[in-house]
C-alpha cells in the first residue's frame, strides 16, 4: 500500500446557476496574457452542448485519454510510439479554431475618429494577427442552449440515446440544461502526464497537483492531444504548454483556488483524499461498468487506524490527515455516495467528483389546483395560493425519478460511463434529502412514506441533515479544507533556493517574450 | 589554395563549431525556456502537414546519408562497388532530397503567406528557410552535375572533415572542387553556425529519453527522509525537473 494524500475537488450541479464568476476570476488572474487570451482553464459549458473546445467529449476526433489493450491500458493518440512518429505533426491537436480566435475591438477608433456624418465602431480585431475579423465563435456561445442546431445537438453525448429521446430533449415544453463548469481534474491516472515527450508535466507527490515545467516544456504539444477534458493548452506567444494549476500558489498561502473563492453559487468543494497509488494502474485498466467502483475503492478511510499509520509511515503529515478526515469532498464522494467523476471512462482517474444536478430532472411545471393542494398542508403551513407548481411527484415515492423529462442516459453517458442506474441512485439521494427536509420546515407528508424514502437509499434522518447543511449553509472553512502547505520542511517548492544562493534575486527571470 | 579557401574551409568551420558549442551550451544554461522551436501547429495544421513531413523525414535521411559517409567511407564505397546498389543509393538521396526541397517549400509559403503565421515569425525563421532551401538546391544540382557523389564524397571530402576534427585541416582536397560544392560545403558550415541563434536548437532536445522513463512522473518537494538528511539543505541533489 502506498498512500498518498490528493487535493480533491466536488462541485455540485444543482446549485451551478451558470454565472461564469469562477471562469472570470480565473481569467484576471492566470491567463490574461498574450498567447493565453483564448485559454480558459475554468469554463462553464451549458449541457446539453458541444463545449469548449468544440466537442471536445468526442475522442473519435480528439484522441484523448487512455484506451484497453488486452489487460493493460494505452494513451489513444499518444504515447511513447505514436507520439514519436507523429512528432512532426500531430493530426489529433486540435486548431485554434476548435476553440475560438481570440478577439478585442479597436475601441480606440470611437476616441479618435474624427467628425463624420456616421457613428464610429469599434471593429473586432483578431488577438493574433490584429486584423479585422468576423468573429464566429467564442468560449461560451452555446450558453443557455443559444444556436441550439448548431451546439447542443451536436452534442457527442446524445450518441446512444434514440432519435425519440433526443427530440424530446428540445421541444419547447421539455426543454432542460444545466451547467458543468470544467477546471482540470488533478488525474491520478493522467494522460498529460504520460504523453509528455519532454517529461516536463508532473504530478506533484504531496498534494497530485498536476503541474507543467515551463522550462522544461519543448512544445511538442503531446498533452493537448493526450488529456481527454482538453485542459491543457497549448500558448501560441510563447510556445508552451499550461493548464489550470489548482490556484497552488493560493492553496500553499491556504487560500482557496479563486475559481472557488468566487463561486457565487457555493457550488465548490475542496479537501484531501487519501489514496493507494498501487493500485492506479488496476482501477484504470478496470472493465467499463466497474470504473467508477474501482476507483472509489482507492480511495481510503481517513479515520481508519491502520491507514493513518500506513499514511504516516509513507510521510503523509499529521495535518493533512486531520484535513483528509474534515474533507468535505470525501464525505459527498465516499461517505454519501453522492458525487461522481467525470467520464470515468477516459481511464484517467479524475479528482474532480461532480454531483449530477436534479432541478432539470424534476422540475416540470404542472397545473394544480390551489384547493387540492391546500388540504395537504400541515396547519402550520403557510397559505396556497399557486395554481401552477413543479411538479414533484410525490405521491409516488420515486414519481421524480422515473418520470424525469431530461433521459437519465444522457446525464449517466457523463457521470456514470452510461450506467444510468448510478445517476438514478444519487438523484434519489438528493431527493430524499428534499423530501426529508420538506417534512421537517413544512411537515406535509406521512411519516411513513419520509422513512421508506430514506430507508430506501440508506440514508439517516441524521445524515439527510448533514448533506442538507453541507449542501447549503456550510461555512468557507467547512467548503474549502486546505491542508497547510509545510513550507518550512519543503526542499524545492517553486524555486530550489540553493540555486539562486550566492547570486543576485531568486528563480526565474526569463521573459516570456519569443524572437527564435 | 587561395587565401579565400583558408577562410571558407578552414577558419569558417572552426568558428561555426566553436559559435554552435559555446552558443547552445550558453543558451541551455541562460535561457532555458526557450530552448524549442516556437511550433505553430496550433494556429494552422494543413499546410504544416505537406510541409513539415516531408521536410523531417526527408531532412533525416539525408543527414544520416553525410553522417554514414563521414563516418564508414570505406563502408559506402564498398556497397556502391556494385553498380545497381549505387543507382539505388543516389536516386533514394535525390528523391529525399525533392522531398525536402518540397516540404521548404511548403513551410516557406505557409511562413510567409499565413497572417497567423506572421505573427509568430521572426526574421531568423525566414532566413533559416532560406539557408535550407539554398543548400538543399545546391546539394540537387551537385548530384545532377557531378556524379556520383556518394562514392566522391567518401573518397575526397571525409578525409577533409576529418582533417578539421583532427585538428590539422588539409584544404586541398576541397579547393580543386567546383564552386558548387565548395558553396554546399560552406553552406553546411553556416547551418551549424546558425543552430545557436535560431529555432534549430530543437534537434538538441529530441526527447528521445521518453522511450525508457516510465509513462507518470511524481516530483516530490518535500520528501521527509531528504528533509531530515543533514547535508541536505546544503548538498541536496537537484531537483529532478529542472
Amino acid at each position: 500500500m502506498d498512500i498518498r494524500a490528493q487535493i480533491s475537488m466536488m462541485f455540485h450541479l444543482d446549485k451551478c446557476i451558470g454565472c461564469h464568476t469562477c471562469s472570470v476570476a480565473c481569467k484576471n488572474i492566470w491567463t490574461d496574457r498574450k498567447g493565453a487570451e483564448y485559454m480558459w482553464w475554468n469554463n462553464v459549458e451549458t449541457k446539453p452542448g458541444t463545449g469548449y473546445p468544440t466537442k471536445w467529449e468526442d475522442q473519435d476526433v480528439y484522441k484523448g485519454g487512455w484506451k484497453t489493450r488486452g489487460q493493460d491500458i494505452t494513451l489513444r493518440g499518444a504515447g511513447k510510439l505514436r507520439g514519436l512518429l507523429n512528432i512532426f505533426h500531430n493530426p489529433h491537436l486540435p486548431v485554434i479554431d476548435d476553440y475560438y480566435e481570440p478577439f478585442t475591438y479597436k475601441y480606440l477608433d470611437l476616441i479618435e475618429s474624427p467628425a463624420q456624418d456616421d457613428q464610429p465602431t469599434a471593429r473586432p480585431v483578431s488577438m493574433i494577427t490584429g486584423k479585422p475579423i468576423d468573429i464566429k465563435m467564442g468560449p461560451n456561445w452555446d450558453d443557455d442552449l443559444s444556436g441550439t442546431p448548431d451546439f447542443a445537438r451536436r452534442d457527442p453525448n446524445l450518441a446512444n440515446l434514440t432519435p425519440a429521446e433526443q427530440e424530446a430533449m428540445f421541444q419547447l415544453e421539455k426543454m432542460a440544461f444545466f451547467y458543468l463548469p470544467r477546471i482540470c481534474n488533478h488525474c491520478l491516472n493522467p494522460a498529460c502526464v504520460a504523453s509528455c515527450p519532454s517529461g516536463a508535466i508532473y504530478k506533484r507527490g504531496e498534494d497530485g497537483v498536476v503541474l507543467i515545467n515551463q522550462k522544461v516544456c519543448r512544445a511538442w504539444r503531446m498533452c493537448v492531444t493526450a488529456c481527454p477534458y482538453k485542459k491543457s493548452y497549448y500558448n501560441w506567444s510563447t510556445g508552451k504548454s499550461e493548464k489550470c494549476i489548482l490556484c497552488y500558489p493560493r492553496l500553499e498561502a491556504g487560500h482557496a483556488p479563486a475559481c472557488m473563492h468566487s463561486c457565487v453559487g457555493r457550488i465548490r468543494y475542496l479537501g484531501v483524499m487519501l489514496y493507494d497509488a498501487d493500485r492506479i494502474q488496476e482501477a484504470a485498466s478496470a472493465p467499463e461498468d466497474e470504473l467508477v467502483d474501482r476507483q472509489l475503492d482507492m480511495l481510503l478511510d481517513p479515520f481508519d487506524p491502520e491507514i493513518i499509520a500506513a499514511a504516516k509511515a509513507n510521510g503523509v503529515s499529521d495535518s493533512t490527515i486531520k484535513s483528509a478526515q474534515l474533507s468535505p469532498v470525501y464525505r459527498f464522494v465516499k461517505e454519501w455516495g453522492m458525487a461522481l467523476p467525470l467520464h470515468p471512462e477516459f481511464r484517467t482517474l479524475p479528482m474532480l467528483f461532480y454531483v449530477p444536478p436534479l432541478l432539470p430532472v424534476m422540475a416540470s411545471v404542472s397545473e394544480a389546483r390551489a384547493a387540492d393542494q391546500k388540504s395537504k398542508m400541515a396547519p402550520m403551513a403557510k397559505k396556497w395560493e399557486d395554481d401552477w407548481l413543479y411538479n414533484t411527484s410525490t405521491e409516488e415515492l420515486w414519481g421524480t425519478i422515473d418520470q424525469v423529462r431530461f433521459p437519465i442516459q444522457y446525464m449517466a453517458n457523463m457521470f456514470g460511463a452510461g450506467d444510468g442506474a448510478r445517476v438514478t441512485e444519487v438523484l434519489k439521494k438528493l431527493m430524499a434529502v428534499r423530501i426529508h427536509r420538506r417534512d421537517v420546515t413544512v411537515g406535509d407528508m406521512k411519516p411513513a412514506k419520509v422513512k421508506a424514502t430514506l430507508a430506501d437509499v440508506n440514508l439517516t434522518p441524521e445524515q439527510a441533515d448533514e448533506i442538507y447543511t453541507l449542501s447549503t449553509l456550510a461555512r468557507f472553512d467547512q467548503r474549502f479544507v486546505i491542508p497547510p502547505a509545510h513550507r518550512e520542511q519543503a526542499i524545492e517548492m517553486l524555486d530550489f533556493t540553493g540555486d539562486a544562493k550566492g547570486s543576485v534575486g531568486f528563480g526565474f527571470r526569463e521573459q516570456p517574450a519569443r524572437g527564435n | 589554395m587561395s587565401p579565400l579557401d583558408t577562410f571558407l574551409f578552414t577558419a569558417l568551420p572552426y568558428v561555426a563549431i566553436i559559435v554552435f558549442l559555446g552558443g547552445t551550451i550558453y543558451r541551455y544554461r541562460a535561457t532555458r525556456f526557450k530552448y524549442s522551436s516556437l511550433s505553430s501547429g496550433f494556429l494552422e495544421k494543413r499546410t504544416l502537414f505537406w510541409g513539415s513531413m516531408p521536410f523531417h523525414w526527408g531532412v533525416m535521411m539525408l543527414f544520416l546519408g553525410h553522417l554514414i559517409a563521414f563516418l564508414f567511407p570505406r563502408s559506402v564505397l564498398a556497397w556502391n562497388g556494385e553498380p545497381v546498389r549505387l543507382l539505388v543509393l543516389e536516386v533514394a538521396a535525390f528523391i529525399f532530397a525533392l522531398s525536402v526541397l518540397w516540404g521548404l517549400a511548403m513551410l516557406m509559403i505557409r511562413r510567409v503567406g499565413s497572417a497567423r503565421i506572421r505573427a509568430v515569425s521572426s526574421y531568423m525563421d525566414v532566413l533559416i528557410l532560406s539557408l535550407l532551401m539554398a543548400q538543399t538546391v545546391l546539394g540537387l544540382l551537385i548530384a545532377w552535375n557531378f556524379r556520383w557523389g556518394s562514392s566522391w564524397f567518401a573518397a575526397s571530402l571525409t578525409p577533409y572533415l576529418r582533417s578539421i576534427f583532427a585538428f590539422q585541416p588539409d584544404i586541398a582536397a576541397v579547393s580543386a572542387m567546383p564552386w558548387l560544392v565548395k558553396l554546399h560545403i560552406v553552406g553546411a558550415f553556416l547551418i551549424v553556425l546558425a543552430i545557436p541563434f535560431s529555432r534549430l536548437v530543437h534537434v538538441l532536445v529530441v526527447p528521445l529519453h521518453y522511450i525508457w522513463r516510465p509513462y507518470q512522473l511524481v516530483i516530490w518537494n518535500w520528501r521527509k527522509d531528504r528533509v531530515r538528511d543533514p547535508e541536505s539543505g546544503w548538498t541536496v541533489t537537484r531537483p529532478r525537473n529542472t
